[in-house]
């Protein structure tokens, strides 16, 4: 039997009828990745034996043991969780995330950690201390980022699926890029307990899956309130999968003029166009809206995350865990100088960009200029959504402007990284939920992916309008070759 | 230029970052480059805009003031690099 060609429901299905057992399952996948993740690099923590010797203490539950990869920013109770930096060098939480704990409850069996841009910070994977992911459709290409091991995870089939992080993207860029489905919840619905904060204010967990049932139903798991996380939102959460409904007639769905005047490549237009064609002809219809103040979300995301950045990161000082410097300290101020040092070597490149850029709009005479001014534009960004869901149930993008590009191509213009997000930090900025899948291939068969933004806490309408897609498609079954 | 040299020494130094200096001359034009970029929201007026902290109406959470078990001592030291008679150890102050 071909396990690791299956979906999450497909493998519940099997272990629902005796068919398989869990701990088959496991080994499949555990072979897969020995085989093979030399050349993807997607798990940074693994140890086969203890996850083997897991299964057993597992809870009966829905998910009868079903692997998932976690991202390595998701705290993991005594296992390394280090946000691929050098700082949480050995790092292991005295405690579960809370999506953590809601996965282990229901049976599911932690699989090990996955690759990230250090602290999330990036969109390529590459910035993180054990180095690249590389895209399994093509090794020589990034697998995106910040969630870059988690989508290469999923697309190399070395997991069902994954959990990931989405501070501006980080979910769906890579899901787009590696050619798998990805969903970055309403802020609020899951709670970010356990999750090591970049920007508080935009960051959610959601699922990367092979396709959107599987993502529905690892949404029910995870969301929820939670009184460990005060902004996560009291409201009930609807079983996402169970009202999957592919009849998609009369559903009113906005094309952005200002996204579709970015300056995309020409083979991720085309694939736009033709899923628009396919929703067309199951009944949906298509409006030309304005979301005026889309030219400004990049420059308003880049002041607000890594301010916010900058605040989360300074308990990173070489005291309560990870790295601290081993260097010989200033007589004068020996305290001061081990956060200098420890900080010095414990951060990346671009995590100490975006820390000093955060702590520049932060500081005293700046801080109207930058900080406040960009929190005015957000409401601004917030209001144009608002606007256009009068008129609309959902709205369609591309996810991201290209596909895959080349490890190394744009990793030494930050500006350049920081513009590939264009299509994906506005819902961040606004806090709706936005839903990422993938709807064709390159000439060079790298993957393209389809964005639906919705209104806030109406995740359904983007499984919906998602389902009916894959339905009538096969885009999700491609799988690349590795 | 939005940024010069010396003030992203001194904006490393209040961030508890030490810089090495065959660094600072790209840091420098990076970092310019993305504040001379971030200039296109002045083109915006926001005069009659406010500022969004957060897209949820947060309120205060409060709850009762009780005891509940936390985390043991040793759990909460067992990541420290650096521990003293079940404390964090730091380099002198004073």
């Amino acid at each position: 039997m071909d396990i690791v060609n299956k979906t999450a429901i497909e493998l519940l299905e099997l272990l629902e009828k005796g068919e398989i057992t869990s701990w088959e399952i496991a080994s499949a996948y555990l072979k897969r990745i020995e085989s093979s993740d030399a050349k993807i690099n997607a798990f940074v923590h693994l140890d086969p034996e203890q996850v083997l010797k897991k299964i057993k203490t597992l809870p009966e539950g829905k998910l009868k043991g079903l692997p998932i990869a976690i991202k390595d920013n998701l705290c993991v109770k005594n296992q390394l969780t280090t946000c691929a930096s050098k700082i949480l060098n050995g790092f292991r939480p005295p405690y579960d995330a809370t999506v953590i704990e809601k996965l282990e409850q229901a049976g599911a069996l932690v699989l090990g950690k996955v690759n990230m841009d250090e602290f999330a910070f990036g969109s390529s994977c590459e910035t993180s201390c054990y180095g690249p992911t590389h895209n399994p459709w093509n090794t020589e290409c990034a697998p995106g980022g910040s969630s870059g091991g988690s989508a290469a995870s999923v697309a190399a089939q070395f997991t069902p699926w994954a959990l990931g992080s989405d501070t501006g993207g980080s979910i769906r860029q890579p899901a787009s890029l590696c050619g798998v489905v990805g969903l970055k919840p309403t802020y609020g619905r899951v709670s970010r307990y356990g999750l090591i904060a970049f920007a508080s204010s935009l960051d959610q967990i959601g699922p990367l899956t092979h396709d959107v049932r599987d993502a529905a139903l690892l949404l029910n798991i995870i969301a929820g309130y939670d009184k460990k996380d005060s902004t996560s939102v009291n409201i009930e959460t609807p079983d996402y999968l169970a009202n999957l409904n592919e009849n998609i007639k009369g559903l009113k769905i906005g094309l952005p003029k200002e996204y579709f005047d970015v300056d995309s490549n020409p083979e991720v237009k085309q694939s736009i166009q033709q899923v628009i064609e396919i929703l067309k002809s199951l009944g949906a219809q298509f409006k030309e809206i304005s979301l005026p103040h889309t030219e400004y979300a990049v420059a308003t995301y880049y002041i607000i995350a890594p301010s916010e950045a900058s605040s989360n990161l300074a308990r990173f000082d070489g005291v309560q865990y990870g790295l601290r410097t081993d260097n010989k300290l200033d007589k004068e101020s020996p305290l001061i100088d081990m956060y200098l040092k420890t900080r010095g070597e414990g951060f990346g490149p671009e995590a100490k960009r975006r820390v000093i850029l955060g702590t520049y709009a932060l500081s005293s005479g700046y801080y109207d200029a930058y900080y406040l001014k960009a929190l005015k534009v957000r409401t601004k960004i917030s209001q144009d959504f608002k606007d256009a869901f009068k008129n609309v149930d959902c709205i369609i993008t591309p996810t991201s402007p290209t596909g895959a590009f080349k490890l190394g191509e744009r990793i030494n213009d930050p500006l350049a990284m920081y513009l590939s997000d264009i299509f994906t930090i506005s819902a961040n900025l606004a806090g709706i939920p936005a839903l990422s899948i993938p709807c064709g291939l390159t000439a060079e068969k790298l993957p393209i992916g389809l964005q639906v933004l919705g209104k806030s806490f109406d995740e359904q309408t983007l499984f919906n309008v998602a389902y009916a897609y894959q339905q009538n498609t096969d885009w999700h079954k491609k799988k690349a070759e590795i | 230029m939005a940024l010069d040299k010396i003030q992203v020494k001194y904006v490393a130094k209040l961030s508890r970052i030490e810089l090495a200096e065959d660094n600072l001359d790209n840091f420098t034009s990076q970092l310019d480059k993305i504040l001379n970029y971030m200039e296109k929201l002045n083109q915006l007026d926001t005069s009659e805009a406010s500022a969004s902290i957060h897209v949820l109406e947060l309120k205060n959470v409060f709850r009762k003031d009780e005891n509940k078990t936390s985390l043991p001592n040793e759990e909460a030291l067992q990541n420290a690099p650096k521990k003293e008679t079940g404390q964090f150890e730091v380099p002198k102050i004073i």
